[in-house]
């Protein structure tokens, strides 16, 4: 499995250069952490097709690539541009251009008492104990690769600290923003974020372009849920669909926990999502909730790593697909019980609407099992559009247009259903809507404008 | 002018000749029935007249209202004033039902250059609409069929119709499978939304159906052609003899 990088000697030239300036270089405990990260990548190198868990997922363009970190962020972009990108109603919103925060463009609300919102170069710059304590304690770099390579470049990214018994109201909006790139560009994002017990809060990770680009976002985020927290997190990627988006949401549930993890896939070429939580504690209760569409080429590739650690825990994946043109799709669901984790309740479902005869779906559950009074299932679907359906709504006066839409949005709505009402499930909604209509608009057999001019990922690999 | 004109129509379904010939006229006002054995082609007869591009006219005229309907699409179709109620209607999870129907009326109203209604407008309509059809409003929030019951399903299909208003509606079978309190709430549903500017095409295969709502006109249709018409009195008569004698006559070309 292992593989030698392309172009080790790029990174270790920018990994030499980034260490040297590097916001925390001063802290022993962050060089250590990612010398070690970088060393385990340069052992392992990138994945291929070889390795179990990217078997459908080629990310030889990536390795192939010349990637350098990027320069100081566009100073001319102000906060009127980024209008479109708010999401309303939001308590905060951290802006990230080009890997870089930018408090210029970002919104800090009210907040209230016992809730820190900030970054992770400005705890760093702190040296701040509850930095030292969490980060880089959860993310698996041994397995993966990318895991590893954003730990030896975390530098930047959103800290969310919110302290016992506190709950909030509105949500926090963290958006990270490539712009245009000449260059092929590499951008490394770490979150951090620490709900203590009884706590209650919604986080929202969105990514997106103002050009497209040659472009590496692989971000990563550690979400600890301390006791009773009640906590749901969003992925949003709505990037250009020339760019390669890696992200990784590894989530620690303490006792009687409850998360909900909500991945929207819309944008982005070559796409990978890993979600990990680990059900650490008793009782903790663990929502995996997705919805991916593609058209064109992209490459969507949704890897769920459920780790049952402890007994009485339940989660529960739904995903759901729709692949329009040439798109791949890819649901990989692994289920990990662990020998102590008796009365885990495990259920996982991906469900696939194929729109073309091009479009594929690769789904694999994948379960192990060392326990032995446990509950699992799985189960998977593909089908098309159903033609009785769509004669019935025409036959009642509704446009094709209207109908297939009608009819994806409510193939769509069973993951919108899971979501909490509020504003992250609103911005979450439209989203869906908008992109849907377009989708909705490319009838069966029709080639969809532009996407010849995409790369095909498969042909690149 | 005639609301339906069809003239020698020849149907394909999937490489077989389904129909061979139909001639039927129905002038605004009217109810005709098409009565026939299994397999002969009454339904596909009610799914051409809704537009099913599946059913191939390959030869022949339909005109609705003057124009030709063949060129139409389905949701054209609905639009000029065509309805038709399922024999199977459709469950479609993730669609509110309520929704839906708002919906297909707006699309309607549109075509035909007419505001749209908002919920306040819809909602007073819609619940008279219910009472008609004895509906729990409670079905109304649920997704279009999903879970109903036959019978809900087929006064879901004659609520619609209701709702919608349409100048010719086609009743595919809705009789299969009702419990005579079901089809009495059906029959009193379409029998007040007989007018005279309305025709009906009830599609059945049994009399049953035509003790409730009483035809003007009763067609039999055998192996894809119309053997014989009349009136009620000879759906009566088919009752009582069962298909065979008529189809042993309309196989037998000498005393045709």
């Amino acid at each position: 499995m292992t593989t030698a990088i392309q172009n080790v000697d790029n990174y270790l030239e920018t990994f030499t250069e980034f260490e040297k300036r590097a916001a925390g270089t001063n802290l022993g405990w962050l060089r250590k952490l990612r010398a070690e990260a970088f060393a385990r990548f340069c052992q392992v190198g990138f994945p291929t097709t070889r390795d179990e868990d990217w078997r459908f997922t080629n990310v030889s363009a990536i390795s192939r690539a010349q990637f350098a970190l990027p320069g100081k962020s566009d100073a001319s972009l102000s906060a009127a541009h980024l209008k479109a990108w708010r999401m309303e109603s939001s308590a905060t919103q951290l802006v990230f251009l080009d890997g870089q925060f930018r408090s210029d463009l970002s919104q800090l609300g009210e907040l209230g008492g016992g809730i820190t919102v900030s970054t992770i170069k400005e705890e760093a710059a702190k040296s701040a104990k509850l930095l030292e304590a969490h980060l880089g304690r959860y993310l698996d770099i041994q397995r993966d690769p990318f895991s590893a390579l954003n730990t030896a470049f975390a530098e930047d990214g959103a800290f969310v600290h919110v302290a016992r018994g506190t709950a909030l109201e509105q949500s926090i909006h963290l958006l990270f923003i490539s712009t245009k790139a000449d260059s092929p560009r590499m951008v490394h994002p770490r979150n951090l974020l620490v709900f203590e017990k009884e706590t209650q809060a919604t986080v929202v990770e969105e990514y997106v372009s103002l050009g497209g680009g040659t472009i590496l976002c692989n971000s990563a985020t550690e979400l600890v849920a301390g006791e009773n927290a009640t906590i749901s997190h969003y992925m949003i990627e709505r990037e250009e669909k020339d760019a390669f988006n890696i992200s990784t949401l590894r989530i620690e549930l303490e006792r009687s926990a409850n998360v909900a993890s909500h991945s929207l896939l819309l944008g982005g070429g070559l796409v990978r999502n890993n979600v990990h939580p680990v059900l650490a504690g008793e009782g903790a209760e663990c929502l995996i909730n997705g919805l991916f569409v593609g058209n064109g080429k992209q490459h969507l590739d949704n890897y769920m790593h459920v780790e049952h650690a402890s007994p009485h825990c339940s989660s529960r994946q739904f995903y759901n697909g729709i692949l329009d043109d040439q798109s791949h799709g890819v649901f990989h669901g692994r289920i990990v019980v662990h020998k102590d984790a008796q009365k885990t309740d495990a259920k996982q479902t991906n469900r696939n609407l194929l729109l073309s005869d091009s479009a594929q779906i690769d789904t694999k559950p994948q379960l192990e099992i060392y326990a032995d009074d446990v509950k699992c299932t799985h189960g998977a679907t593909i089908g098309q559009i159903e033609e009785n359906a769509l004669f019935y709504l025409r036959s009642r006066g509704i446009e094709e247009v209207a109908a297939r839409r009608l009819l994806l949005m409510a193939f769509a709505g069973e993951c919108l259903d899971r979501m909490k009402t509020g504003t992250a499930r609103e911005h979450t909604e439209k989203l869906i809507q908008k992109h849907l209509h377009t989708i909705a608009n490319h009838l069966p057999g029709a080639i969809s404008p532009g996407s010849d001019a995409q790369r095909n990922w498969e042909e690149l690999g | 002018m005639s609301l339906l004109k069809i003239k020698n129509l020849h149907v394909n379904v999937a490489g077989h000749e389904i129909l061979k010939g139909i001639d039927l006229t129905i002038n605004p006002g009217e109810v005709h029935s098409i009565m026939g054995p299994n397999g002969s082609g009454k339904s596909t007869l009610a799914q051409v007249l809704a537009r099913r591009e599946a059913y191939a006219v390959t030869a022949g005229q339909i005109l609705f209202d003057g124009k030709d309907l063949v060129e139409m699409k389905a949701e054209v179709a609905a639009c000029e004033g065509v309805f038709l109620a399922f024999q199977y209607p459709v469950e479609i999870p993730g669609i509110g039902n309520t929704y839906f129907l708002r919906s297909a009326l707006n699309a309607i109203r549109k075509y035909r250059g007419e505001d749209e209604m908002d919920a306040m407008d819809f909602l007073p309509m819609f619940r008279e609409k219910l009472k008609l059809l004895e509906m729990d409003d409670k079905l109304m929030n649920r997704s279009v069929n999903e879970g109903f019951s036959g019978g809900e399903k087929k006064r879901n299909e004659i609520l619609q119709m209701a709702v919608l208003e349409p100048k010719l509606a086609i009743l595919d079978e809705t009789d299969s499978g009702l419990d005579i309190d079901a089809l009495r709430i059906v029959a009193s549903g379409v029998n007040a939304l007989r007018n005279k500017d309305r025709g009906m095409l009830v599609v059945t295969h049994y009399q049953r159906l035509l003790n409730y709502i009483v035809p003007d006109f009763v067609h039999v249709l055998v192996d894809g052609r119309i053997v014989r018409s009349g009136g009620p009195e000879l759906a009566l008569e088919l009752e009582e003899k069962g298909y065979g004698w008529i189809e042993t006559e309309a196989k037998a070309p000498a005393s045709a």
